[in-house]
């Protein structure tokens, strides 16, 4: 056979590949199998959609940050005050969730990707520090430390009601999380996905070949907070509270860590890393929340010096070996 | 015209504070162009280590503040041979990722070790009282960390102006490659500069342990504060983070006195400023 044409590379890339149904399935059955622990799977499939807004940054654009929780509280924050102030409508609290985080985006993302290294990841933290310190003063409206109160969230359609199982919660977020992911996938195979990676790649021959940089930075950026806000939004309707924490460094720093162990830069990190960060998280946190963070710890040093790439990284040289 | 002086004296011992643990971290950054996050870990080590001698060991605050100084220098010996060297001149998000693990750590182990709560700080008898310094009463441990404060830099200073290793510093920082054509060993220096870094910050820890109390969340909560005098100093810089490290004080302090209801909000906001009109820093090299 001839060889493939590039246009042919690229159609097939976009294809659906089989092995893409399994995290589907493995969340379906979860519901199945899990009916105890549908409240942790929800939280699951939330934060799974904040890493791949991690993933669309970090992985695909190569933009290292450290702030990207604020995006995420910003999101939650907005879904939660909505649903404490008498709009408990969920769908239009996402949206509104995804505009507001997309435009603290916008606006953080002017200042800060002005900059890159170090200066970037400085200033992605101190814009993370700036909202946090916000919301955590800002009592009459976030409700600061104690945290926002009183959430009153309606029926998705006016029809399933939240349950006490969170069966509804969990549906509904598996569902989201699955709009998000076939958006996700989209951008990334788009022109526009392409041009992230060759901005990663090399960032001073992207502009040679007519790809307006700065732009693109940009609006991935923005894109990106959106997605946050969706999952920020998610957490904080199925919950039905918004604590400090949704803003806070640990939050910008684990969605690395998952990010990590499953593999960056892949969309399909997150379905693994997250997971396994959260399971054994609850697992362990059960025991003893000290020694989760020690080991936590430990396994990110070293998977630093041993494991780059993470578990897809590793599943991939395993590959590799057994084939030649 | 009191309230100001006060502020302006407490400014002036967190500063102190401040820039003593920041500065090491302003030299790893600037000339290893290492994203350190877990610096404050050694700060905190470093009060950890003090005030345990101090309340278990009943040794005297100098001595228990020299052996923490020492033992952490020593411990990031260790630690920079084991761990941070393989990630030098490599990716950032390794450096942050194996920085921040080192913090997780660092917080599980303290609470491990030592428990939830604050560790107690208390100040030898001779400093416990008040001072009077004819422009007002002020705390007379605050009076000596002023005094201890400014005697370290003048110290690092002079080192870094005419010791040959500050020569040397200064010359890899403003240009490695050259530095190493030059047959200056780069390696022993990062070595050097790391642990001397490492052992200002145990000593900004111990001696600030009333001002950033000694918890086990220390070095994830006040990350934000180093980074903001390294960032705003500008990197690689001995002096820039000083004068970062006075705005930071006297700014934190003068808000904490009186717009207590906006916490740090204005801190995060200056700094934004700052780092907008000089993304380098106040004295970072364009």
């Amino acid at each position: 056979m001839a060889e493939a044409s590039a246009v042919e590379i690229f159609a097939r890339r976009h294809r659906l590949h089989p092995l893409e149904a399994l995290p589907w399935l493995a969340a379906a059955a979860g519901f199945f199998v899990f009916p105890g622990y549908l409240a942790l799977g929800g939280q699951i499939l939330a934060t799974i959609l904040y890493a791949i807004s991690a993933d669309l940054v970090l992985g695909y654009a190569g933009i290292v940050t450290l702030g990207q929780a604020a995006f995420f509280g910003t999101g939650a924050y907005t879904a939660g005050v909505l649903a404490a102030h008498g709009w408990g409508e969920p769908i239009s609290g996402l949206l509104a969730a995804a505009l507001a985080a997309a435009l603290v985006g916008y606006a953080s993302g002017l200042l800060v990707l002005r900059s890159s290294g170090l200066g970037l990841l400085m200033q992605t933290l101190v814009v993370a520090s700036l909202l946090a310190e916000a919301a955590n003063k800002w009592n009459s409206v976030t409700g600061g430390a104690d945290g926002l109160q009183g959430m009153v969230v309606w029926p998705i359609f006016g029809r399933f009601e939240f349950d006490l199982y969170g069966r509804t919660a969990y549906l509904y977020t598996l569902a989201v999380l699955f709009l998000g992911w076939v958006a996700a996938r989209h951008i990334v195979h788009s022109p526009f996905g392409r041009s992230l990676t060759g901005i990663r790649e090399n960032a001073l021959r992207m502009p040679a070949i007519g790809a307006p940089v700065a732009r693109r930075r940009l609006a991935v950026y923005t894109i990106s907070a959106a997605f946050a806000g969706i999952a920020g939004g998610l957490i904080a309707q199925t919950t039905q509270f918004v604590g400090l924490d949704v803003m806070g460094l640990e939050r910008s720093g684990s969605v690395l860590i998952m990010l990590i162990i499953g593999g960056v830069g892949e969309l399909y990190g997150a379905f693994i890393g997250v997971p396994l960060y959260m399971i054994v998280q609850d697992r362990f946190a059960v025991a003893d929340p000290v020694y989760w963070y020690f080991w936590i710890g430990l396994l990110m040093v070293l998977l630093v010096v041993f494991a780059r790439g993470g578990v897809l990284g590793l599943v991939r040289a395993l590959r590799a070996r057994l084939r030649r | 015209m009191s309230a100001f002086v006060t502020i302006a004296f407490d400014g002036f011992a967190f500063a102190m504070v401040l820039y003593l643990i920041s500065v090491g971290l302003s030299v790893t950054m600037g000339l290893m162009g290492f994203v350190n996050l877990a610096h404050g870990v050694f700060a905190m080590a470093g009060g950890y280590v003090m005030t345990t001698l101090m309340t278990r060991a009943g040794l005297p605050f100098a001595v228990a503040l020299l052996s923490a100084a020492i033992g952490v220098t020593l411990l990031s010996v260790a630690v920079e041979r084991l761990l941070y060297r393989r990630l030098y001149g490599g990716d950032e998000l390794d450096q942050v990722l194996m920085t921040m693990g080192l913090i997780f750590m660092s917080v599980a182990g303290a609470t491990y070790l030592w428990g939830p709560v604050p560790q107690p700080m208390h100040p030898p008898a001779l400093l416990a009282g008040q001072v009077d310094l004819g422009i007002g009463v002020f705390p007379a441990y605050r009076a000596f960390l002023i005094v201890c404060g400014a005697v370290l830099v003048t110290l690092l200073w002079l080192g870094v102006e005419r010791t040959r290793f500050g020569i040397a510093l200064r010359a890899a920082v403003d240009n490695l490659r050259m530095a190493q054509s030059l047959g200056i060993d780069t390696s022993r220096l990062f070595t050097l500069a790391f642990a001397l870094g490492s052992g200002l910050a145990a000593l900004g820890g111990g001696l600030g342990a009333d001002l950033l109390a000694i918890h086990p969340g220390y070095a994830l909560e006040n990350l934000v504060y180093f980074l903001i005098v390294v960032a705003v100093g500008g990197l690689g810089s001995v002096r820039g983070p000083f004068v970062a490290a006075l705005l930071l004080g006297f700014a934190d302090t003068a808000f904490k006195y009186l717009l207590p209801q906006f916490g740090a909000f204005f801190i995060y906001a200056l700094t934004m400023a700052i780092l907008l009109l000089r993304p380098r820093g106040l004295f970072g090299r364009g």
